[in-house]
């Protein structure tokens, strides 16, 4: 039986671009080829961290949604772990009202998307005023 | 004397009837069932400036969201969207 998981990793914010992409990539590939299914995947870009990890202010999050057996995630927290690459990471099991909001929010972000192609005069204040809404409704 | 004869009180100033609001559970009244831990700012809600965990009695969150608060709040500081210790949170 495959069960729905969530994963988020922090990687340093020394890395390059092509660095990160192919980090990004390792894990992929790492969860498909263990018979692991990838449902979606959410780059958060370079953020702030609330607190200084190994000294360092700043970080790469990656969001990766998957299925796979509850076994294979032992596994992927040893290949976070011995990377260097990767500061901190968190996976989460999914119950069946986590999926609904995975659901809602990516139908939230794809819509968003949307939006700001056809208006991309849209002032961004307003996209932010939304956020807080969406939450609730999920 | 006589206005105890009659049943009556009389105050010198009207007494304050504090009328409170009742509080209620914010995620029972708007039907959310899960809290997400990817979204710091919506958690903030939930957090003093300390960013200390506000209790049940302030928030009037009920005990079954509580907890799932307080398991989202513990998962955004471990990936450093909500810090551990803080001053002037908001």
């Amino acid at each position: 039986m495959l069960k729905q998981y969530e994963t988020v990793f922090i990687a340093t914010p020394v890395l390059s671009e092509a660095q990160m992409k192919e980090a990004v990539a390792k894990y992929t590939s790492f969860i498909t080829e263990n018979g692991g299914k990838i449902v979606s995947e959410e780059d958060w870009g370079l953020k702030q961290l609330a607190y200084p990890i190994d000294h360092k202010t700043s970080g790469f999050y990656y969001l990766i949604e998957f299925q796979a057996e509850p076994e294979f995630v032992a596994a992927l927290e040893t290949q976070y772990h011995r990377d260097e690459r990767i500061i901190r990471f968190l996976t989460v099991a999914l119950d069946k009202d986590a999926v609904a909001y995975a659901e809602h929010r990516r139908q939230v972000k794809a819509g968003k998307k949307a939006a700001a192609v056809a208006e991309p005069a849209e002032p961004a204040q307003e996209v932010e005023d939304n956020e807080p809404e969406t939450t609730e409704e999920a | 004397m006589a206005n105890v004869e009659n049943n009556q009180i009389r105050y010198l100033n009207p007494p304050t009837v504090e009328v409170r609001k009742k509080k209620y559970c914010r995620f029972k009244k708007a039907g959310i069932k899960y809290v997400d831990y990817k979204d710091p700012e919506f958690l903030k809600k939930f957090l003093n400036e300390q960013g200390k965990i506000l209790p049940r009695r302030i928030t009037g969150t009920s005990l079954k969201f509580q907890r799932k608060v307080a398991q989202a709040v513990k998962r955004a500081r471990s990936l450093a969207l909500l810090p551990y210790v803080t001053d002037l949170l908001k």
